[in-house]
């Protein structure tokens, strides 16, 4: 966000109380600086996908929708089916967003949940082989924000597995190649035990956080998402922001991020049953 | 560390970088410009700017702003590549700035923009590495004020074994872990300006990456610092 929409951005007031309460390891609502707020969950939002989910981070909230289909492979994996995954920031959520072609934080965000996702293995693409090198499945996961409120990354990440979790084949009429997409099988998508939660450490001043809301996304200095699982493998890592960072706190930001994706996981196994 | 030798397919140490080069004032036209290349991978940028921004409404009057534009020409690789931004050279593009600005002093060009083009001639893994090192180059050849110089390297693991930058073979890498690509860019003091990941890693495996790159980066710093040298001495 930058130039006329600057605006409506956290003022130079409300960041420097901001850094006063984290000071003191405080914020304005009341939580520690490594605490995230609320996780509620919904599964089967949308009835024409083959799976999905609606997920809230206190005011935050996204839409994931899984559609499966049936396409060609690319041709340096032959017998493994395809993943795509795209975002768009919809105007109805933000008075920042607005309607076009993805900017920068859409195609961002995309591109972090699907290669946390990919490098982990999450989804075993071997399994999704129906002819090779003719006949894959490829599984579409769409991402939307309905509420920003900071930390849509995190947000869509958990969407994106729940959804992955509760999503099921459409039939494939192999006869006149096509997917009838109205009639669902009960088979799920292969996926297997290593979960990626990704989590998103913010540093502002100081301090370290999770969990952002959005006044406090719009100050930050550096932000490192990171994809891994509970027992400390990582998948997928990005910084963000244009300010530098000491190997220390790195070391910081990974501990962090490791207790809280821990964290997570307690707020979302039941849907990862 | 393991005690099996891995041998890396060109015959480096696990530590070695390829042969760099480094050259500035490779396009007459720009401000700066510079090229970089880790073995067979090349890339050139070039600076245009500080000019005044335009369209006029993305002006900051606090700061200039930097833009990078990053892009493989459609031979660089052995699959042709469509001309034109993708989802991951606009990604890469932003990656790019990331790792630049913190070291520009940008706040002296309010309402200005400073464009930097970064273009892979040749592509044999760590692109983005290239780019930033070219990139980098570029700014100071351009007279830009910096605060320190920038240099990016990428750190791999393959199965369980840390090497220092990859080149293709060792990317597509399957066996055991698989391969982890992870590109980090540092100040010559040790600030960390851009890391991503991409793979499977333990945290303390990762610890002893951001080291390897630590030590691999004061070694590209040293290329960079003699290409910049080298070319005050020519106009002697």
């Amino acid at each position: 966000m930058s130039g006329i929409k600057d605006i409506m951005e956290t003022s130079n007031l409300t960041e420097k109380r901001i850094k006063e309460y984290l000071a003191e390891g405080k914020r304005f609502d009341g939580r520690k600086p490594g605490e995230f707020r609320e996780i509620s969950i919904e599964t089967g939002v949308s009835k024409k996908a083959e799976g999905s989910a609606r997920v809230k981070i206190g005011k935050t909230e996204v839409i994931v929708g899984i559609k499966l289909d049936v396409s060609e492979p690319y041709p340096d994996s032959l017998d493994k089916g395809k993943l795509m995954v795209t975002s768009e920031l919809l105007p109805l959520s933000s008075p920042r967003f607005e309607s076009g072609p993805p900017r920068f934080p859409a195609i961002e965000l995309g591109r972090l949940i699907d290669r946390a996702i990919r490098e982990s293995k999450f989804i075993q693409f071997e399994k999704l082989c129906i002819k090779k090198g003719e006949k894959v499945w490829a599984v579409f996961i769409d991402i939307y924000s309905i509420n920003d409120d900071g930390n849509l990354i995190d947000a869509a990440g958990i969407g994106a597995l729940v959804a992955l979790k509760t999503a099921k084949f459409p039939k494939y009429d192999e006869k006149n190649e096509k997917v009838l997409h109205e009639e669902l099988t009960t088979k799920k998508i292969p996926l297997s035990k290593e979960i990626p939660i990704m989590v998103t450490v913010h540093k502002i001043g100081d301090n370290i956080l999770v969990d952002p809301t959005l006044e406090e996304e719009d100050i930050n200095e550096v932000r490192i998402t990171i994809g891994g699982t509970t027992d400390g493998t990582i998948f997928s890592m990005q910084k963000g922001n244009p300010k530098e960072i000491s190997i220390e706190d790195i070391y910081k930001i990974l501990d962090l991020a490791e207790k809280t994706r821990k964290k997570v996981f307690l707020n979302i196994e039941k849907f990862l049953k | 560390m393991p005690t099996k030798q891995f041998k890396r397919s060109d015959g480096r140490k696990l530590d070695g970088i390829r042969a760099m080069e480094a050259k500035v004032g490779v396009v007459p036209n720009a401000n700066g410009s510079a090229m970089f290349s880790f073995g067979d991978t090349i890339a050139i940028a070039a600076v245009y700017g500080p000019r005044k921004m335009h369209p006029q409404h993305k002006q900051d009057p606090e700061k200039g702003t930097l833009r990078c534009n990053y892009s493989m020409l459609s031979f660089s690789v052995s699959d042709r590549i469509r001309p034109g931004p993708n989802r991951r050279s606009t990604e890469i593009s932003k990656i790019t700035e990331w790792a630049l600005e913190p070291v520009l002093m940008i706040k002296k060009y309010p309402n200005m923009a400073i464009d930097v083009h970064i273009n892979i001639l040749q592509a044999n893994a760590s692109t983005r590495c290239a780019g930033i090192n070219a990139a980098a180059l570029a700014l100071a050849h351009a007279g830009i004020p910096m605060r320190d110089m920038v240099s990016s390297v990428s750190i791999g693991k393959i199965d369980k074994q840390l090497v220092v930058d990859l080149n293709k073979d060792e990317e597509d890498w399957e066996d055991g872990e698989g391969s982890t690509d992870i590109p980090i860019t540092m100040t010559s003091h040790d600030g960390l300006t851009h890391i991503q990941l991409d793979g499977r890693i333990t945290s303390k495996e990762l610890k002893e990456a951001i080291e390897l790159a630590r030590k691999a980066t004061k070694e590209i710093y040293e290329v960079q610092k003699k290409a910049l040298k080298d070319s005050v001495k020519e106009i002697k």
